[in-house]
């Protein structure tokens, strides 16, 4: 397992092939990718993700280790960045990797629920009239972890 | 003493990241009632618990927990991460 929080930005590529190059045993890997998008367009000037250095690491091994354990994953990769991020620029991935398909999916998308609401990062958005809005949670975020 | 820190609008809302306090409180119930008698900053920081989260050193937490033992308590609202 890999769990890596950092205030520069990742190379995908090289990050997934290193990652797939490692489980030479799992014939599926899954990654995702979160990014920072400009839903309102135009109206994001950035993404300032706050978080707490000292919990951080240690929340994001437990949500990884126990996706391991649950789906019996080759390995799993976790790499989330803090910082400022502009519009377009890669925030986090995860990478799952298992002897099949099912379990590599479904390792992703439980990696995804619980780092969301689970990992302590707070996001605030930047908008081009000035203001700055902190991202609420959601309450489908927090129910998502229920069918876990 | 106690290190007491804050995130995100708690940190802005309070005006600080971190502090420490001398406290007798018994859970962090007490102390969330302690901190927000201090000064207006604070009582509007804490002023509605369902927004809040607390994790005692550096575990998810609840407020009717213990705090004994404890060295650092962390408030912040629900996280965003992802």
């Amino acid at each position: 397992m890999r769990v890596q929080v950092q205030e520069a930005g990742f190379d995908l590529g090289a990050e997934s092939d290193a990652f797939a190059a490692s489980v030479p045993e799992a014939g599926a890997i899954v990654t995702f990718t979160g990014v920072v998008r400009d839903a309102d367009a135009g109206g994001l000037v950035a993404m300032e993700i706050e978080h707490y250095p000292a919990m951080t690491q240690k929340a994001l091994e437990a949500i990884a280790q126990e996706a391991i354990s649950r789906w019996s994953l080759a390995d799993a990769l976790v790499i989330h960045r803090y910082g400022r991020l502009v519009p377009g620029a890669r925030i986090m991935m995860v990478a799952t990797a298992a002897r099949h398909r099912k379990d590599a999916f479904e390792a992703a998308e439980f990696l995804m629920d619980y780092l969301k609401s689970r990992a302590p990062f707070w996001k605030k958005e930047i908008l081009a009239d000035g203001e700055a809005d902190w991202v609420a949670a959601k309450d489908a975020d927090e129910d998502a972890l229920k069918r876990w | 003493m106690m290190d007491i820190v804050y995130f995100a609008w708690v940190r802005e809302r309070i005006g600080l990241p971190r502090e420490q306090v001398e406290t007798s409180a018994a859970t962090v119930a007490d102390l969330v009632t302690e901190l927000a008698a201090r000064e207006e900053r604070y009582a509007a920081a804490f002023a509605d618990l369902s927004a809040l989260r607390v994790a005692l050193d550096q575990e998810l937490s609840d407020f009717d927990a213990s705090l004994a033992g404890v060295r650092e308590v962390a408030f912040f609202p629900p996280m965003t991460g992802g």
